[in-house]
């Protein structure tokens, strides 16, 4: 049932080409992102990998609209039409951001004052076409725990809401940045194992970023980056069970 | 934490060229990258000095100036009149116990004749020495000179007067003195501490363009009125530790076959107790106002920098793990408090010197006091700094003491997710009721309810300062509207020079003009209760009166009863009687019958103090039959001019007043003192909101910034962001308005009992118009607050938020 093969063959989602991004730091210039290409296709787990300060995260961002790129192009693809992220004004990035991604991040970031059902409600009630936040929630595992707070919930059942919260309004791609950072192995594991059962269900195009390559085995895509550029991509055949990766 | 951008170079340069401690260096930095709240802590202290500064100070200065004035002029402590008494008895004065000098003259009121006013003005004769200064009660030449032996008709008038007709040194003024008219030349223009508020008889206030002090010598005075060698006023300047009442028991024992009308004490002295009353009331606003600003103030340091503070907990986690003690880290973050204090002490001084000054010169052309200067006591400024800075320390102290407790590796850990429950409101259903952002709101007010509370509180102070700054123009309207509108309902008031009979009325009626008269009795006499005794003049009303009622504080007519007085709620307060007890009655005038009189009613007024009595139980007690001192007119208004002009010709009418031109004098007088303090208030109130609603919002945007920024990331606009950041100042501010109105109510009673005179309480009312105006400034000042703080969450940086942990 493996979909890798096929994977080449199907839409592009997100296409960056040539995508630089400097940051002026005073009076030395960093340079983040140097002529980074990707193609980001519809359905595709993508595994990014790098150390601190690769520039991962800078182009996680991008994808995002978080950022946008000092030079280059970034094209978002759904349905036949086509818009140029790297053009986009701050309110067409934050309706981007707002209609089609889901974000995760290492620190869960989920609002204290809200319940977890309430915190995926957050975002079902500006969404187009959300599943509930029931169903969301469930998704992840957290059902019976949907009324409770984020100071009542572990780490680990925190960053599922986060997840339930970022792909119950059915994103057309979700960015995870360093989902596991802040959990134990075993926690880690089942999040990730969450992250890939969301991408299989619901074909949501996603891509993680990590510094640990292990987990690079689960993704259809694993591309390692180092000092802002791509230094190596490959396909795997097969992606690997969660439950098998060790770290 | 939030971050702020990193700014100003050349403060960088400064700070570094300064070779400062690296901690230091950290202070001054995060003052200045803070700025914006740090000024608006400043300004709440400043604020706090500043009013202290000017309103305690400029009353200080006004007090300084007046005792300086009485002791220059050797103002006298006890005062009488007679009918006639020997100069020789001047010794006899001298030698009853306790008096340490004495002196005498001859006053009386004429009639002066100026051009271009209709109705006659009046003039109060004073007799001087021509050689040598009066032992007591001097005057002060201001223009001109001192009069001179030999010159009979020079003169020296009163400064007001003088201004107010535009006379001086070298001009003429013609007066009818004892059915003489004479032209008189004016050598000097002066002022009296006796007479800086003039109140010509049967007005309740100086009219200075009608009534004036004019300064005689003795020898042309005396002769003219058939005194001479004889004297109808003394006065005595007490020595020291003498028993007040006993001199004045002596003196009316030895004048009483004079003619004696009574001492008083200084206390007593019409124009001592109106200086008195406004320098009561300039006290109250000079103590209440300072200590409202100041503990506002000390309060919101308290609030904002503990709350400043907790947001630096991981800075002071780092200092404590590099090795830095308690007391070193909680000195440094006390240090932030100190810099506020003292930028806003530096202001606040500043700034308070400079309008002390502004308010003594508007105080200076008003209280007519000479060498009035703006001084400022150093003992003054060192209590309110001293308050301000306990205030930002007991603020501080505690957020320090709480974040220095902490082992440096839990501190530098972020605090775990905050713990939420669904509050009351929820409980109750509410909640349901709500989308998410609204009970994202409700439960942060919910779960720190003493921080909101203590917020709304701070800007409820701002509303409270607001409504205690302008009510005082409600109770003024109201009390206008009382005195000139239903009380006072004729048109001109007449006063006699001497008491007429009461025949008089018919040849009133008779002129031109005039369409109803009711006629007056303006009796001298002392009233006592057990201890306490009080001098006054009962006004003896006819029965049926229609222009001249007595009327309730809530504005009914109280009906005049046939026998009995009704007092002022004052007088009845001084004297502590109650309706039904009994008081002495002793008349100052003719037989000076002593009589026991019930008290049949109390009234509740603003102007004065009065003792009403029907005119004709007045006769009984004054032993006289139908004897008037005055009349009230209603007159038709086109014969007015007219009528003003014929009553100025008839010799035996002393005074012609109209309510429009009291009225006149009084708003003018009320005016300034009311006007001067609104502005500031505005300000002040402004600076108070400013200071909760901005802080707040900055501290909450500092504390909550990730979770904003994560809303930001998820796709909410801008604009929805804001609601959920400044909704909760929101809540917070229309929570603080009707608590504020509260507090201002209860703050403005305080201050009606506080500002009570015998001349003028203010009525305590609080319109409509005037919670309105304190909420809209809150609510102004909070929406400007809301829009800068706005500004920066539009610069949110959401990467940098969300990539680090705290």
């Amino acid at each position: 049932m493996t979909i890798a093969n096929t994977a080449t063959r199907r839409p592009v989602v997100l296409r960056a080409s040539k995508l630089c991004k400097v940051y002026e730091m005073g009076e030395v210039s960093v340079h983040a992102l140097k002529d980074v290409d990707l193609d980001l296709y519809e359905g595709e787990l993508l595994v990014l990998l790098g150390a601190s300060g690769s520039g991962k995260s800078t182009l996680l961002n991008i994808l995002g609209g978080l950022d946008v790129a000092s030079s280059g192009s970034l094209f978002f693809q759904q349905q036949g039409r086509e818009q140029e992220l790297s053009r986009a004004s701050q309110t067409e990035l934050t309706n981007y951001r707002r209609e089609h991604v889901g974000f995760v991040f290492q620190f869960y970031n989920l609002i204290p004052s809200l319940t977890a059902r309430e915190n995926v409600a957050l975002v079902t009630d500006i969404a187009r076409s959300p599943m509930s936040p029931e169903e969301a929630l469930e998704l992840v595992g957290l059902g019976p725990r949907m009324h409770h707070f984020p100071a009542q919930l572990s780490g680990g059942e925190q960053q599922r809401v986060a997840i339930a919260r970022a792909v119950a309004k059915r994103p057309h791609i979700l960015l995870c940045d360093e989902p596991t950072g802040a959990l134990d192995a075993s926690t880690g594991r089942l999040v990730l194992s969450v992250l890939d059962r969301v991408n299989r269900e619901t074909g949501t195009t996603t891509a993680i970023i990590t510094h640990n390559a292990a987990i690079g085995e689960i993704g259809d895509t694993v591309v390692r980056m180092s000092s802002g550029e791509i230094v190596e991509r490959h396909h795997n055949t097969q992606r690997a069970n969660v439950e098998d990766v060790q770290w | 934490m939030v971050g702020p951008r990193r700014s100003g170079h050349a403060f960088e340069r400064l700070t570094a060229s300064l070779a400062l401690r690296p901690l230091n260096r950290k202070l001054l930095r995060e003052c200045w990258h803070l700025k914006g709240q740090m000024l608006s802590i400043a300004l709440v202290v400043a604020t706090g000095i500043m009013t202290v500064v000017t309103m305690r100070g400029s009353y200080e200065s006004l007090i300084g100036a007046q005792q300086r004035y009485y002791t220059d002029m050797r103002f006298a402590d006890v005062w009488t009149s007679l009918r006639r008494a020997p100069e020789s008895l001047r010794e006899q004065i001298e030698a009853i116990p306790g008096v340490a000098l004495a002196d005498t003259r001859v006053g009386l009121l004429a009639t002066l004749d100026l051009e271009g006013l209709d109705a006659p003005a009046q003039g109060r004769f004073v007799s001087i020495p021509e050689t040598g200064r009066p032992v007591l009660n001097d005057i002060l030449v201001k223009r001109g000179r001192y009069v001179e032996p030999g010159a009979p008709d020079e003169v020296i008038l009163s400064e007001k007067f003088a201004n107010a007709r535009g006379l001086n040194p070298g001009d003429t003024i013609r007066a009818i003195i004892n059915g003489r008219s004479r032209e008189l030349d004016i050598v000097g223009i002066a002022i009296s501490p006796e007479h800086t508020y003039a109140v010509p008889p049967g007005s309740l206030l100086p009219e200075d363009d009608r009534y004036g002090v004019l300064w005689m010598g003795r020898r042309a005075l005396g002769p003219a009125y058939d005194m001479d060698g004889a004297f109808n006023e003394a006065f005595i300047k007490l020595s020291p530790g003498a028993n007040e009442l006993a001199v004045i028991d002596a003196l009316n024992r030895l004048l009483a076959p004079y003619g004696g009308f009574g001492a008083y004490a200084r206390r007593d002295q019409a124009s001592h107790v109106m200086l008195q009353g406004e320098l009561d009331q300039n006290r109250v606003m000079g103590t209440a106002m300072p200590a409202v600003f100041l503990g506002v103030a000390v309060f919101l340091l308290h609030l904002v920098l503990g709350r400043l503070i907790a947001t630096q907990r991981g800075e002071i986690a780092v200092l404590k793990a590099f090795g830095y003690h308690d007391w070193e880290v909680g000195r440094h973050f006390l240090m932030f408090a100190v810099v506020a204090v003292f930028v806003g002490a530096t202001i606040g001084t500043v700034g308070g010197i400079m309008l002390g000054d502004a308010y003594i010169g508007v105080y200076r052309q008003y209280f007519d006091l000479p060498d009035l200067e703006y001084s400022l006591s150093p003992g003054l400024l060192l209590v309110a700094l001293l308050v301000s800075v306990s205030g930002a320390f007991s603020g501080a102290l505690g957020a320090v003491r709480k974040a220095a407790s902490l082992p440096p590796a839990e501190a530098m850990r972020a605090e775990p997710p905050a713990r939420f429950e669904p509050g009351l409101l929820e409980q109750l259903g509410i909640g349901k009721l709500l989308p998410a952002s609204g009970r994202m709101i409700l439960r942060n007010v919910e779960r720190k309810p003493l921080q909101a509370f203590l917020s709304s509180l701070g800007v409820a102070f701002s509303v409270a300062i607001l409504v205690i700054g302008t009510f005082m123009f409600d109770g003024v309207n109201h009390l206008i509207d009382l005195q000139f509108r239903q009380i006072q309902r004729e048109d001109i008031t007449v006063s006699f020079l001497q008491n007429l009979s009461g025949g008089v009325r018919h040849d009133l009626a008779r002129l031109e003009g005039v369409t109803r008269v009711e006629t007056y009795r303006m009796a001298p006499a002392r009233l006592r209760f057990g201890h306490w005794s009080r001098e006054t003049a009962i006004q003896g009303m006819e029965a049926d009166g229609q222009l001249r009622r007595i009327i309730t504080a809530t504005g009914g007519v109280q009906p005049l009863p046939a026998d009995g007085l009704v007092l002022s709620r004052v007088l009845a307060d001084r004297l502590r009687v109650t309706t039904g007890d009994t008081v002495v009655v002793e008349m100052l005038e003719g037989r000076r019958q002593i009589t026991s009189v019930r008290i049949a009613g109390i009234v509740e007024d603003f102007l004065g103090v009065s003792a009403y009595m029907n005119i004709d139980a007045l006769h009984r007690l004054t032993g006289e039959h139908d004897v008037i001192s005055g009349a009230y007119l209603s007159v038709t208004e086109s014969e007015r001019s007219a009528l003003n002009l014929e009553l100025k010709q008839i010799p035996a009418v002393a005074g012609v007043a109209s309510p429009a031109s009291m009225l006149a004098s009084f708003e003018q007088q009320m005016a300034q003192n009311i006007f001067i303090s609104v502005g500031f208030l505005v300000g002040f109130a402004s600076v108070i909101a400013v200071g909760v609603v901005y802080n707040g919002a900055r501290i909450a945007l500092s504390e909550r910034g990730r979770e904003l920024a994560s809303l930001r990331v998820m796709g909410f606009h801008r604009r929805e962001v804001a609601v959920l950041l400044l909704g909760e100042q929101g809540i917070i501010t229309m929570l603080a308005i009707p608590l504020g109105w509260v507090i201002g109510y209860g703050l403005a009673w305080m201050m009606v009992q506080g500002l009570q005179t015998d001349t003028f309480r203010i009525p305590y009312v609080v319109a409509p118009r005037t919670y309105m105006l304190s909420a809209l400034v809150t609510i102004l000042a909070a929406v400007a607050s809301g829009l800068a703080v706005r500004r920066r969450l539009d610069s949110l940086d959401l990467i940098s938020v969300l990539k680090t942990r705290e």
